[in-house]
């Protein structure tokens, strides 16, 4: 059976070469690893050699000859008698050309030409909504923090399962940088409470190896502005792991700590970086508002098989919310809840933006106009259909993000609201977030910089056109 | 930097100007290469401490260069790990299967059956020896140049083919670039295109398995070029401080592409003496020598199992082809290096040792070559069935979406419903997979 040799590359990238020189004449029998031609690209010249025994039929591709495009056939070789049989069971099948032309077919999904059935392929298939789980009537609330919250989380989860342990910076001794980790160690000894050395790449990558040797690690960051140089880890190995070992392995890690501006932390320890994980696949991301979010979400992401990236907020650790107490409060990742009821505009938040939003709700109510406010609690994945579903009552939203405005968990949300919400918008959906600028320290500047409830307000009236 | 500012001293002081120093090979292509700078140890010269010993102990070790087989092709020495000669024979085996793999595999690429491959010709004893030193479960984060372990453990040469033909046998359902292969069942893990980032991973698998009371240990390979990543110094800051059962093996072949090891440190001192400034174990061996490298790597593998600590191995070879397929050493480095190299090659020694204990012979050696490429081919045209690069053979079209998470989520189901929907408005009568 005859084998087609074809142009080879050297290199991926590789589109073209020079045919070099044949080293070998039409007739002449080869042997595996005989050199049949050379081949010259701008980078190197390599030897193309023969894989199987066979003879050179007809060359087509002359020697000299420059340009000649990768795949392109360059010469025919007849396989020996002895493995005619062999190839011709075993060669694979060419595709099917009509098929596969078509599939590269140039303008195909810019919707030229299209037939009118074609329009149901941008219709959105309506989500599988997941609510929280009742709260049985007469449950105790009990005033908690969120400090607090997520330690108990932890806790309650290190107790149920003793793959779980946190490992860190100062999350043992001292009992966490921001005192997160508050009564762990006395509770769960230093083998379950892991002082670490101070290197986020080196306790990421720990982390992430021990997540895939079966064990479920909470690794804390003393902040997520420190977790920058651990990236690597988090988004090349833990959110890959799963998929590049086509489902064999898993990497069932919590990567948490504080998120987005403190106070008078300056440029390099205030960012937030919502908008960077959630455009990852294969991560979890999780900012919670308050203690009743992050102790069920806490707890959920600490059993999720997948990485979980979860955000915390500095400025919020200390705030208490009623929190219900129940023996085991987990709550649904990836779905967003309303807390505030309303009915004129829709403001989209998460993490300490929820609380900006909640006071600028109040001040709207105090001008007449009924702000609703969705707390996304999830930012991958992410609740659009919660989102589409205010805007659809609201017709109005506006998207309030303590975050940079390019790039944002914002865009994400406009870009929804364009793409599948479209016909329910009676303004365009405005971002309200922080000064496009590396955080000022000095107080005036960084008040001004940061998202406020004002430039909440002011936006609200906006898209309600009573400004 | 600024510059100097206008009233600092100026130049032509009688200070001495400061000069910068680059590192640079000996030898370019075309030159004549001599290897005589290179100190060539006397087998079976080297002390071998207890395996429990101080880490410390190990320090002379790590300037030194451990090494068994003799040019008499005997084994020498305290570090003779004194294999059997079907053990032996095996271990030539598996040499000869990696070769034929490589080979063909590689005109493979060249034939557009792959984009992509990577040969470890001259480096089989690092990673065969090393894996045939460890137990099969131990949990092993290699690099991108040791197939040798996954034929080693006995996985099939068809899968591997699978993977890297990236058809619609490969069991990672083609996600991954060739020859990044991942068995869960080889106890060998996803390994990653970004360098060194399989040392604290390992640290960390290790960490684990001691927290879970566990009897297997971790090993990692790495290439001396990566050292200089800060995975590799975290790692090693880990192995050191929770005495971690690893083993850190530094695979120095002298070439990161075309950087020379003197762009990661070698000119100042070896790769194996990193690990005195951590208080590791280290222990530098002739990567080239089958018998010293299976000897060291079952030292630090009985040092780890008994909570005595992490070790880090250098092995000292030689990087006998370029780097992958996409690369042409002859444009940097001479090609009598390879010729030159003094501590021979793998294959050849390990083939002479048996011969010379009457284990072995020509013919023996010659018909296992032709076993071994026969059984390659073979395997190649298995795999062939399952489609090649570009054939069109693939997973089904749903599987993209799958592994992502570990359940499909809504959003990925939507994505999924969407793009299926397109292709069947696209193409009503169906499309091949």
């Amino acid at each position: 059976m005859a084998v087609e040799l074809k142009m080879p590359a050297l290199s991926p990238t590789m589109e073209e070469g020079t045919l070099a020189k044949w080293l070998v004449k039409e007739g002449d029998h080869v042997g595996p690893g005989d050199i049949l031609a050379e081949i010259e690209t701008d980078k190197a010249t390599m030897e193309f050699e023969a894989i199987d025994e066979g003879t050179v039929g007809k060359i087509l591709v002359e020697e000299g000859t420059e340009n000649v495009a990768v795949g392109t056939v360059i010469a025919m070789l007849s396989g020996d008698d002895d493995d005619d049989d062999d190839d011709a069971e075993t060669a694979a099948p060419a595709p099917s050309p009509t098929v596969s032309d078509k599939d590269d077919e140039a303008g195909e999904g810019k919707g030229a030409g299209r037939e009118p059935s074609e329009a149901e392929i941008t219709k959105p298939v309506k989500a599988k909504a997941q609510r929280d789980p009742e709260v049985p009537r007469g449950t105790n609330m009990a005033t908690v923090s969120v400090r607090e919250a997520l330690r108990d989380a932890m806790a309650e989860e290190m107790r149920r399962d003793e793959r779980v342990f946190v490992m860190g910076e100062e999350v043992a001794e001292y009992q966490g940088a921001y005192k997160v980790t508050q009564g762990l160690l006395a509770e769960f000894g230093p083998k379950r409470v892991i002082d670490t050395p101070i290197t986020e790449y080196g306790f990421a990558g720990i982390g992430t190896g021990a997540a895939m040797g079966g064990l479920r690690p909470i690794v804390e960051f003393m902040t997520f502005n420190f977790a920058m140089q651990a990236i690597d880890h988090i988004i090349n190995s833990a959110a890959k792991t799963n998929y590049m070992s086509g489902g064999q392995m898993r990497c069932p890690v919590v990567f948490r700590g504080p998120n987005g501006a403190a106070s008078r932390v300056g440029a390099q320890h205030s960012q937030n970086y919502g908008p960077w994980y959630a455009s990852v696949p294969g991560l979890i991301v999780i900012a919670p508002y308050d203690s009743s979010d992050a102790k069920g979400l806490m707890k959920a992401a600490i059993r999720c098989e997948d990485p979980v990236v979860f955000l915390e907020n500095e400025l919020v650790y200390g705030r208490s919310f009623e929190l219900p107490e129940l023996d085991d409060h987990v709550l649904p990742i990836g779905k967003a809840r309303i807390v505030r009821e309303g009915s004129d505009v829709t403001i989209v938040s998460y993490s300490i933006g929820v609380g900006m939003a909640l006071e600028a709700a109040e001040k709207l109510a105090e001008e007449g106009i009924d702000a609703e406010v969705l707390d996304l609690r999830t930012l991958r994945p992410l609740d659009k259909q919660a989102v589409l579903d205010s805007l659809a009552k609201t017709n109005r939203v506006i998207v309030a993000e303590e975050g940079w405005p390019t790039c944002s968990i914002a865009s994400e949300i406009i870009s929804i609201c364009m793409e599948d919400g479209f016909d329910h918008l009676d303004a365009p959906v405005l971002r309200v977030c922080n000064v496009d600028v590396p955080l000022p320290y000095a107080a005036n500047l960084e008040k001004i910089a940061l998202l406020n409830s004002g430039a909440i307000v002011e936006a609200a009236k906006k898209v309600c056109y009573q400004d | 930097m600024a510059d100097r500012p206008a009233n600092g001293t100026a130049q032509g002081s009688n200070k001495p100007a400061l000069s910068l120093h680059v590192p640079e090979p000996k030898y370019r292509p075309g030159d004549e290469v001599d290897f005589s700078h290179i100190a060539i140890t006397k087998p079976g010269a080297q002390p071998r401490p207890d395996e429990a010993c101080e880490a410390s102990e190990t320090a002379p070790l790590t300037l030194d260069l451990i090494r068994v087989l003799g040019d008499d092709n005997q084994a020498h020495g305290p570090w003779d790990p004194k294999l059997d000669a079907d053990t032996l024979r095996q271990m030539l085996h598996h040499f000869a299967m990696v070769r034929a793999f490589d080979a063909r595999m590689y005109r493979g690429q060249r034939q557009g059956k792959t984009s992509f491959y990577m040969k470890c010709t001259g480096e089989e004893a690092t990673s065969i020896s090393a894996a045939m030193a460890l137990a099969s479960d131990d949990m092993v984060f290699p690099s991108y140049r040791q197939q040798g372990i996954l034929i080693a453990r006995g996985y099939p040469l068809v899968e591997m083919i699978n993977q890297i033909y990236s058809n619609r046998g490969d069991k990672l359902k083609g996600r991954q670039l060739p020859i990044m292969y991942s068995s869960r069942e080889n106890s060998f893990f996803s390994i990653s295109g970004n360098l060194a980032t399989q040392t604290p991973q390992a640290v960390g698998w290790a960490m684990a398995s001691a927290i879970k009371g566990d009897t297997r240990i971790a090993a990692t390979w790495v290439g001396e070029g990566s050292t200089a990543e800060g995975d590799f110094h975290s790692a090693c800051t880990f192995a050191a401080v929770y005495n971690a059962p690893v083993i850190i093996n530094v695979v120095n072949n002298q070439w990161a592409i075309s950087s020379f090891s003197g762009f990661a440190g070698a000119e100042r001192t070896t790769f194996a003496a990193r690990a005195l400034g951590y208080g590791i174990a280290g222990l530098r061996v002739d990567g080239n020598d089958p018998l010293a490298v299976y000897a060291a790597e079952r030292w630090a593998a009985n040092r780890a199992r008994s909570n005595s600590g992490p070790t880090l191995i250098e092995h000292f070879t030689y990087r006998a082809e370029g780097h992958s397929t996409s690369d042409d050493p002859g444009a940097y480095r001479s090609a009598h290096e390879g010729e030159e190299w003094p501590l021979g090659d793998p294959v050849n020694r390990l083939k002479k040792h048996l011969i010379e204990l009457g284990e072995w012979d020509e013919d023996r050696h010659a018909a296992m070559d032709i076993a071994c490429a026969e059984e390659v081919k073979a395997a190649t045209k298995e795999a062939e069935k399952n489609g090649i690069l570009g054939h069109g053979l693939h997973h089904p079209f749903h599987t993209m979406f799958e592994d992502v998470f570990e359940t499909l989520p809504w959003h990925l189901e939507e994505q999924a419903a969407q793009a299926i929907h397109e292709r069947e408005v696209k193409w009503p009568e169906g499309k091949k997979p």
